[in-house]
C-alpha cells in the first residue's frame, strides 16, 4: 500500500505492510512466510495493461447451418422449458454429458429472446461464498473452450475485469472478496488508484470527483463474450445432437398426476415428459404457479444500453458498484453499460429512464473521454432475483419437475456450468456437488448462500 | 448532385466555410452539413463495413444509413453525427466516418441542461396531422407542446408542392405556426427529437440548441437540452419514412431515396446533373416532376407497374420526360465509386441510362417506433405493406401518416380527429374548426416491390442493409441456416444493429425473409426497434450532474468548524465526515492516538449530526415499534432510552440503534449514518403497506438537529459548565436516560446519556442551525480540560476497544442478533418481524458465522479489513473459517484490535486461527471482542471524577 494512503485504513503506520506504491503485483503474491510455498500462483498483470484483439464479427462467421425446426413429437424423456442460454445449455450437456438425446425445449418465443440477448456479457467467478466460487468457477473453466467445444466462436475474451470502490467501507468489502477467492485458487488482485490508472487508463482516478476511486479489486481472467454467438453455438450443438429446439411453443400448463409431472400443455398441443426442466428465468414465477408450487423469486426489469462503434478504448470490464455503472466495450467496438435494476416489479422488458440518466451520470464520473459517445439503444431484461442472490437449482415439490432458476443479474456468464449442473439433475435425479447447496428449500430452512455483496448491481 | 443557380431556403447571402477532411469547402447558412457536401461535390463519404465499398448520402432524415461524419469541434470530437442533422456552421470541420468513429478526453466547456414540462397534449411532429392536431388543441384552450424533430416545422410539406386553403403548404404552415407561436399556453420545440415514450404520458426530448454556434458565441445557451415531458395525452404525428428498392450495386453514392432527393432540391436547391427515378409509388413521380420544373435533366422515372402511376405519371408525362416500365437490376460507378450509369430491366430488353443521381422509392411506412417500443399493436397495412400502428397505447392518440393514413387532405383531418379524441378525453370543449380543403392528385396502388433479383444471380452485392454491408445473399444463408425468426435473421446478418437501427433495412430485410422462407409477409413482421429513436450523446443525458450535482454532498451544521479546525473528511453515502483532525506535523497514528487519549483519559467531542433520527409518534407507536425492534418497546419508561435492534423478515440485522421514550406516545429513534434513510423506508413500507389502519407517524428529523457528542471522564464537568441547569449527577441522570433543558444558553436542548465508545458521554441535541453555536460552547467550556474534538478513525479504534459493532461493517446479509452477540436484547416474549425466521434450522446450527473479538500474535501487526481466516495454511482450496470484519490499532492498549466473524466463533475463543495476507500468514487468537471496561462502569459514569 503507497504511504500516501496511509493512514485511510488507520493500520500502516505502525509496521509498514506496504511494497511500495504500484509495485508489479506478483511482488506483493501471497506467501507463506518461511516455507515459501505459494498459495496462489501470482499471475503478473504489470506493466502490461490488456490489449483489446478487434474481431470484427462477420455474418460470415455465423454456422452455414444453426439447427432443425422440427415438429413437436408427443412425447420425449426430457422437456426444458425455455429456450434462453441456460435451456439450450441444459439440452446440450444432456445430450453430450449424459447420451440423453430425446429432449426438447420449448420456446414460447424465439430461441434467446430473453435475457441472453439482453444482458451485458460478463463473465467471472470472483464470487464470495464457498458454495459459490466453485460453481462460476467451474464455468469460467467452461468458457475458455467453449468455442472449441461448440466449434463455434463465442468471441470469449479475457481481458479483465475491475470492479471499484469508492469509500473504506466498499474497499472492506472488495478486499474480501479478493482474500476469498485467494483462498479458493481463484485469481483475484487488490488495484491502488494509480495502478488501476495503469491497467485501464481511461478511468478517472482525480480526487476531484464526487467518489473519488479508492481502489478496485481485478480478476484478470475475467472478460466478455459475445451473445449471439453463444446462442448460436449452443442452440446449433444441441439440434445437431438430436435435440429438438421448438420454438414459437408457449407453456400454458402441466400434466401432474399423483405429484409427479407427465407432461407439458402447450400452444403447439401436449407433449409428454419423464423429466421437465423449468428454466424460465424472469418468467420462472408465472410457471411454478401454473405447476402449483410458488418460489422466492422476484422479477425485476434491468437495463443496459450500447453506444455507437468508436475506436477502442476501454481494454477491460470496469464496474463500480457504488456508482452503479459497469461498462465494457464490445468486440465490434461499441461500448455495453448495464445499471441497477429497477425498483419496481415488472414482466415488461423495459424500464425507468431517469436510471438511465444516473448511469450514464455515473459513466462520465468514472471515464470523461465517454462524453460525446451516444447512446444508441436501451432495454431492458427480466431478473429473477432470489433473496439470497444465488441461484435455485434442484427439485421442487413436484417429483420430476426441476427447477433452475434466480440467476438474477449474473445469469449469462454462468451459461456452460448451469447447464452442465441442471443436466447432471435432470439425468440422475440428484444435484452435482456443484448445485446440491442451492436448494429451493434453504429459504425455509435459512441456509442461505448471500451473495448480495459479490454482485454489488451487477453481474 | 449540384447547386442550381436559385432556390430553396438556403440564405446565399451567408457562405459559410468548412472542412472535411482537411479540405475547405463552403456552403450557405440553412445548410445541412448534408446539403452542404453535396452542394461542394462531395459524394463519397467513405468506405463500408467489411466490403470497403464506396458510400454517400442516402436520405435526408431518420432512414440515413451511411451519411455519417466524426464532427470535431474546437473543444470536443463526436463520433458518428448524421450530416443531414447537423446545421452547417462557419468553420465546422468534419472527418470522414461513416461507420467508426473515435473518442477523446477534451476539455469540453459545453454545457447540457435538463428542463421538465407538464402539458394537455404533446404533439410528436409538425407535418400536416400534427400542426391540425395542434391547431384544434390550441384553439379548445388545451395547454399544448408541439415536438418537431427538423429545425423547421411542416414535414413533407417542407419538400412537397401543394395548395392548402388556396395558398402553397409553405404558407400554410408558417401561418399555422405563427398561430400557435402566439397562442397563451403552446410551447414550440423545434430542432427536437422526441427520443423514447414512456408510460404515464412521459417523453423524453432532446433539443438541440447551440451547437451550430461558436463556442464564444453560445452565451448561456446550452448545446443541448433534454426536456422531460409529462403530457396527459399525446398525439403521434411522426409521418413515415421511406424506403429502398434492393437491387445489385444499390449502395453507389448518389443512389438516395426519392423523398430525400426532393428535400434537398427544395430546401437546398440541389439536383441531379442527369437524374432517373426508380419507384414503385406514384410519390416517386413528385421527384421527377420537382426535377424537371426545377430545370434538372431527368433521363427517365422506371416504375414496375404496367398500369401504374395514375395522375402524377400523366403530370411526368406531359412534360416530356420519359416513363419505362421496368425494374432497375443494376447500377454502374465511376472512377471515384459515384453512380454514373443505371441498368434498367424492361419488356423490350436492358437498356443503360446515364445518371448521377438515382431517387428510389419503395414505398413508406410509419416512424412508429415510439409506439412499438412500449409494445404498441401494429397490423399488418397491405397498401403500405407495412406494419402500421393500430391499437394505440393508453393515453396515445395516433393521427396521420403513421396511422397509414395517405393522402393530405386525410392526414389534416386525422390530425383534426386526434386532437378531438383528445379534447374528449380531457373534457374540455372543443371549438368547431373546418379542415382546410385540399387540391392534391389521387395517387393509384404502389407495387409490392422490395428487391430486384439481380441479373447475374450475384445477390452478394444487393444491400438490404448499407450500414452494415449485409445482403440478398446474406438473409438467404441465415435462412437457409435455419434462422427463420426476423431476430434471428437481424441477429445471424446483423441487419438492423448499425448506428441508424438499420430503419431503410426492417422492412426489406422481413419481406426477403418471407419470400425465402415461403411465408406470409404479414406473418414474419419486422424486428423490433429499441429506444431512442436517434443516437442520445451521453452529455446530454447527464446533463450538469457531475460532481457535487452528481450526488448532492451533505454536510452538518457544524461543518464550518470541522473545516476551521482542518479536518481530513471522508464521505459516508451522501455525508461528508470527519476522519480525523491533524495538527502540523503530526503522523495520522499520531492524530488518532491523540485523540483516543483524549476520549479516555480527559474529554473529546464530536459532531453525530449525521446519525439518523427519526420521531415516532401516535396512539399505536408503542405498538409499532414492539413490532419492528427485537427488545421490549413497552417496557421503556418515559424519560429513558434503550438500545435495541430491528430485523429483516429472515432474521437478520438491518439496523441498531436508541429508541428513546419522550413522551407516552412519543418516541425518537436513531439509525446508523448509513442507514437512516432505509430504515425511515422500512418502517413506512409496513405502516403502508401491512398496518395502514394503525396511528402512527414517522418523521425523518436527522437534520433538524444537530447533535454533539460530549465523551470523556471529564464530559461532566464539562456539561456542568454548559448546562447548569440540569442535574447532571450520577443518581439523577443515569445512563440512557434523557433530559430537557438549556444547554449553552440554548432552551429545550435534549440531552442523552447514551455512548458509542465505552465512556461517560453525554449528547446533546439543539435545532440545526444553531450546531455551530453548541460546539464552539463546548469548546470552550472543555478548555480547561483540553477537550479535543475527534473523528471517524478514533471512534473506529474507540467503538472497537469496547466491543461495538457497527451493522454492515461488522455483520453481513445473514447475520442474526444471535450471530452478533445481541442475542440478550432478542424478547423471548413479544413478537416481532423477523422472529418466526430465527427459529428455522439454519439460524439455530452451532457453526453459524458468530462475531469474535481477535487480536494478532505480533501486537503490532494491524490486518487489513476483508481478511480472510484459516485454521491451516495449505495449497488452496482452503477452508475459511471467517473473516476480519473491523481493525484498528489501539494507542490506548499499545496493540491490534480486531473483530472478525468466524464459524462456530464464540465456543472458539482462545484459538488460533491464520490470515494469509499479501505480506505473509499473521496468526491470530480469539478472544472477546471487549477489551475496555466490561462492566461499563466508565460508560455508567462511576469512574469519572467524584459526584
Amino acid at each position: 500500500m503507497p504511504a500516501s494512503q496511509a493512514g485511510r485504513r488507520g493500520f500502516e503506520s505502525h509496521r509498514p505492510l506496504s511494497a511500495g506504491p504500484v509495485a508489479p503485483l506478483e511482488r506483493r503474491g501471497f506467501c507463506l512466510g518461511a516455507a515459501g510455498l505459494p498459495l496462489v500462483v501470482s499471475r503478473r498483470i504489470f506493466p502490461t495493461p490488456p490489449t483489446v484483439a478487434i474481431r470484427l464479427e462477420h455474418a460470415e462467421h455465423n454456422p452455414a447451418f444453426l439447427w432443425r425446426n422440427p415438429e413437436p413429437k408427443p412425447s420425449y424423456d426430457v422437456v426444458i422449458v425455455g429456450g434462453g442460454l441456460h435451456g439450450l445449455s441444459t439440452a446440450y450437456y444432456l445430450a453430450r454429458n449424459h447420451g440423453i438425446t430425446n429432449v426438447a425445449v420449448v420456446e414460447r418465443g424465439w430461441l434467446g429472446n430473453g435475457n441472453a440477448v439482453r444482458n451485458t456479457t460478463v463473465i467471472r467467478s470472483n464470487y464470495l461464498r464457498e458454495e459459490s466460487m466453485p460453481l462460476y468457477e467451474f464455468s469460467l473453466q467452461l468458457w475458455s473452450t467453449f468455442g472449441q467445444e461448440l466449434d463455434h466462436d463465442v468471441l470469449f475474451d479475457p481481458r479483465g475485469m475491475l470492479t471499484l470502490t469508492h469509500s473504506r467501507g466498499e474497499a472492506a468489502a472488495a478486499r474480501r472478496t479478493v482474500y476469498a477467492n485467494r483462498l479458493h485458487g481463484i485469481d483475484a488482485e487488490w488495484l491502488e488508484p494509480a495502478e488501476v490508472k495503469q491497467y485501464c487508463p481511461i478511468v478517472n482516478i482525480s480526487p476531484d470527483v464526487r467518489y473519488p476511486v479508492y481502489g478496485a479489486s481485478l480478476q484478470a481472467r475475467a472478460g466478455i463474450a459475445r451473445h449471439d454467438a453463444v446462442v448460436f453455438g449452443l442452440a446449433r450443438a444441441a439440434s445437431a445432437l438430436g435435440v429438438d429446439l421448438i420454438q414459437g411453443c408457449e407453456v400454458t400448463g402441466f400434466n401432474i398426476v399423483d405429484g409427479a409431472v407427465r407432461g407439458v400443455q402447450t400452444t403447439r398441443g401436449r407433449i409428454a415428459a419423464g423429466r421437465v426442466g423449468l428454466v424460465g428465468a424472469g418468467r420462472t414465477t408465472l410457471l411454478t404457479t401454473m405447476a402449483g408450487f410458488d418460489v422466492p423469486i422476484q422479477s425485476y426489469p434491468l437495463q443496459a444500453l450500447v453506444s455507437e462503434i468508436f475506436d477502442q478504448v476501454l481494454p477491460c470490464v470496469v464496474m463500480s458498484g457504488a456508482l452503479h455503472v459497469y461498462v465494457s466495450q464490445a468486440h465490434k467496438g461499441e461500448l455495453v453499460m448495464g445499471a441497477s435494476r429497477d425498483n419496481y416489479l415488472s414482466y415488461a422488458q423495459r424500464g425507468s429512464f431517469h436510471l438511465i440518466e444516473s448511469q450514464i451520470q455515473a459513466a462520465l464520473e468514472l471515464y470523461p473521454i465517454m462524453k460525446r459517445a451516444h447512446v444508441l439503444r436501451t432495454w431492458a431484461g427480466i431478473v429473477d432475483m432470489s433473496p439470497d442472490a444465488s441461484p435455485i437449482i434442484g427439485t421442487t415439490p413436484v417429483r420430476d419437475l426441476y427447477l433452475n432458476c434466480g440467476w438474477g443479474t449474473g445469469g449469462f456468464k454462468a451459461t456452460p456450468a448451469s447447464g452442465w449442473v441442471f443436466a447432471h439433475t435432470l439425468a440422475t435425479g440428484e444435484p452435482h456437488a456443484l448445485n446440491a447447496p442451492f436448494r429451493l428449500d434453504r429459504f425455509e430452512t435459512g441456509a442461505l448462500i448471500d451473495e448480495h455483496g459479490a454482485g454489488v448491481s451487477a453481474h | 448532385m449540384k447547386r442550381l443557380e436559385s432556390g430553396g431556403s438556403i440564405r446565399r447571402d451567408e457562405e459559410l466555410s468548412f472542412w472535411y477532411d482537411g479540405k475547405r469547402y463552403t456552403g450557405f447558412a440553412g445548410d445541412t452539413l448534408a446539403s452542404a457536401l453535396l452542394g461542394a461535390g462531395v459524394h463519397v463519404l467513405g468506405s463500408s463495413v467489411s466490403l470497403g465499398r464506396p458510400r454517400g448520402i442516402m436520405a435526408a432524415r431518420l432512414e440515413e444509413a451511411t451519411g455519417f461524419v466524426q464532427l470535431v469541434t474546437p473543444d470536443a470530437t463526436e463520433p458518428l453525427v448524421r450530416a443531414s442533422a447537423v446545421a452547417l456552421y462557419e468553420g465546422l470541420v468534419a472527418e470522414s466516418r461513416i461507420v467508426r468513429g473515435y473518442v477523446e478526453e477534451r476539455e469540453d466547456s459545453a454545457r447540457f441542461d435538463k428542463r421538465y414540462a407538464h402539458c394537455d397534449i404533446c404533439v410528436i411532429g409538425a407535418g400536416p396531422a400534427g400542426l391540425m392536431a395542434a391547431r384544434v388543441a390550441v384553439a379548445a384552450g388545451a395547454r399544448v407542446v408541439v415536438v418537431e424533430a427538423d429545425p423547421a416545422p411542416g414535414g413533407a410539406l417542407l419538400r412537397d408542392d401543394v395548395t392548402i386553403a388556396g395558398t402553397t403548404g409553405a404558407a400554410w404552415v408558417h401561418s399555422t405556426w405563427e398561430a400557435l407561436g402566439s397562442a397563451d399556453d403552446c410551447r414550440l420545440l423545434t430542432d427536437a427529437t422526441v427520443m423514447t415514450s414512456l408510460d404515464h404520458g412521459g417523453l423524453m426530448v432532446l433539443q438541440r440548441i447551440g451547437r451550430q454556434l461558436a463556442v464564444r458565441e453560445r452565451g448561456g445557451l446550452p448545446e443541448m437540452r433534454l426536456w422531460q415531458i409529462r403530457a396527459r395525452r399525446t398525439i403521434l404525428a411522426t409521418g413515415m419514412l421511406e424506403r429502398p428498392i434492393v437491387f445489385q450495386d444499390n449502395d453507389r453514392p448518389g443512389i438516395m431515396l426519392a423523398s430525400a432527393a426532393r428535400e434537398y432540391l427544395a430546401r437546398y436547391a440541389l439536383a441531379p446533373e442527369a437524374g432517373v427515378v426508380f419507384t414503385s409509388t406514384d410519390d416517386g413521380y413528385r421527384t421527377a416532376l420537382a426535377w424537371h420544373r426545377a430545370g434538372a435533366r431527368v433521363a427517365a422515372v422506371v416504375d414496375p407497374r404496367h398500369q401504374g402511376g395514375g395522375a402524377l405519371r400523366d403530370a411526368v408525362r406531359a412534360c416530356g420526360v420519359r416513363c419505362i416500365t421496368g425494374v432497375v437490376e443494376g447500377s454502374g460507378a465511376d472512377a471515384e465509386g459515384r453512380l454514373a450509369t443505371v441498368r434498367v430491366h424492361t419488356a423490350r430488353g436492358i437498356e443503360t441510362l446515364r445518371a448521377d443521381v438515382l431517387a428510389v422509392s419503395g414505398g413508406y411506412e410509419p416512424a412508429s417506433l415510439l409506439h412499438t417500443e412500449r409494445k404498441g399493436r401494429t397490423r399488418y397495412d397491405a397498401w403500405w405493406a407495412a406494419a402500421v400502428p393500430d391499437v394505440p397505447l393508453p393515453g396515445e392518440g395516433i393521427a396521420g401518416g403513421v396511422r397509414g393514413v395517405a393522402s393530405l387532405a386525410a392526414c389534416l383531418a386525422d390530425g383534426a380527429r386526434a386532437a378531438v379524441e383528445a379534447l374528449g378525453v380531457l373534457g374540455l370543449a372543443i371549438a368547431p374548426m373546418e379542415t382546410p380543403v385540399v387540391d392534391e392528385v389521387s395517387e393509384s396502388e404502389p407495387a409490392q416491390l422490395w428487391r430486384v433479383p439481380a441479373p447475374d444471380g450475384d445477390e452478394s452485392r444487393s444491400f438490404v442493409d448499407l450500414h452494415r454491408d449485409a445482403t440478398v445473399a446474406g438473409v438467404s444463408r441465415a435462412v437457409n441456416a435455419g434462422a427463420t425468426h426476423i431476430e434471428h435473421i437481424k441477429r445471424y446478418t446483423l441487419i438492423g444493429t448499425g448506428v441508424e437501427q438499420g430503419r431503410a433495412a426492417k422492412t426489406n430485410s422481413g419481406v426477403l425473409a418471407a419470400v425465402l422462407t415461403g411465408r406470409d409477409v404479414s406473418a414474419v413482421g419486422t424486428s423490433g426497434g429499441r429506444p431512442p429513436v436517434e443516437p442520445m450523446l451521453f452529455a446530454a443525458l447527464a446533463g450538469r450532474a457531475s460532481r457535487e450535482r452528481f450526488v448532492p454532498v451533505r454536510t452538518t451544521g457544524i461543518h464550518p468548524s470541522h473545516e476551521a479546525l482542518s479536518a481530513v473528511f471522508e464521505p459516508a453515502g451522501q455525508w461528508l465526515r470527519p476522519s480525523r483532525y491533524p495538527r502540523p506535523g503530526e503522523t495520522v497514528a499520531g492524530t488518532v492516538g491523540r485523540e483516543c487519549r483524549a476520549v479516555r483519559y480527559s474529554v473529546g467531542l464530536m459532531d453525530a449530526s449525521t446519525l439518523g433520527k427519526i420521531d415516532v409518534r401516535g396512539p399505536d407507536a408503542t405498538w409499532f415499534l414492539e413490532q419492528l425492534y427485537v427488545n421490549g418497546i413497552g417496557s421503556i419508561p418515559v424519560g429513558k432510552g434503550r438500545y435495541s435492534a430491528m430485523c429483516r423478515m429472515d432474521g437478520s440485522l438491518l439496523d441498531d440503534g436508541l429508541v428513546l421514550r419522550l413522551e407516552e406516545n412519543r418516541y425518537f429513534v436513531t439509525a446508523s449514518t448509513g442507514h437512516a434513510a432505509a430504515v425511515v423506508d422500512w418502517m413506512e413500507e409496513w405502516l403502508q403497506t401491512e398496518w395502514p389502519e394503525r396511528r402512527v407517524w414517522v418523521t425523518p428529523v436527522t437534520e433538524q438537529f444537530a447533535t454533539v457528542a460530549i465523551v470523556g471522564p471529564r464530559a461532566r464537568e464539562v456539561m456542568t459548565v454548559l448546562a447548569p441547569g440540569i442535574d447532571l449527577s450520577r443518581g439523577a441522570f443515569p445512563f440512557l436516560a434523557i433530559r430537557h433543558g438549556t444547554v449553552a444558553g440554548m432552551e429545550g436542548a435534549m440531552v442523552a446519556r447514551v455512548s458509542f465508545s465505552g465512556e461517560l458521554a453525554f449528547e446533546v441535541s439543539v435545532p440545526w442551525d444553531r450546531g455551530q453555536t453548541l460546539w464552539a460552547a463546548a469548546m470552550s467550556a472543555g478548555s480547561p480540560w483540553r477537550i479535543t474534538p475527534y473523528g471517524l478513525d478514533a471512534l473506529q479504534v474507540l467503538r472497537m476497544e469496547k466491543g461495538y459493532i457497527i451493522i454492515g461493517q461488522d455483520t453481513e446479509a445473514t447475520t442474526t442478533p444471535y450471530d452478533a452477540g445481541l442475542g440478550w436484547m432478542v424478547s423471548k416474549k413479544k413478537a416481532f418481524v423477523g422472529k418466526r425466521s430465527l427459529a428455522r434450522p439454519a439460524m439455530l446450527r452451532p457453526d453459524r458465522a458468530q462475531l469474535v473479538g481477535f487480536v494478532t500474535e505480533d501486537p503490532e501487526v494491524v490486518l487489513p479489513e476483508g481478511a480472510g481466516l484459516v485454521r491451516e495454511v495449505h495449497e488452496p482450496p482452503m477452508v475459511i473459517e471467517g473473516h476480519v470484519s473491523s481493525t484498528a490499532y489501539s494507542a490506548t492498549l499499545g496493540r491490534s484490535l480486531g473483530l472478525a466473524l468466524v464459524r462456530g466463533g464464540r465456543a472458539r475463543l482462545g484459538e488460533r486461527l491464520f490470515a494469509p495476507v499479501e505480506h505473509g500468514v499473521i496468526p491470530v487468537m480469539l478472544v472477546d471482542p471487549v477489551h475496555v471496561d466490561p462492566e461499563g462502569k466508565k460508560r455508567d459514569g462511576w469512574e469519572d471524577t467524584d459526584r
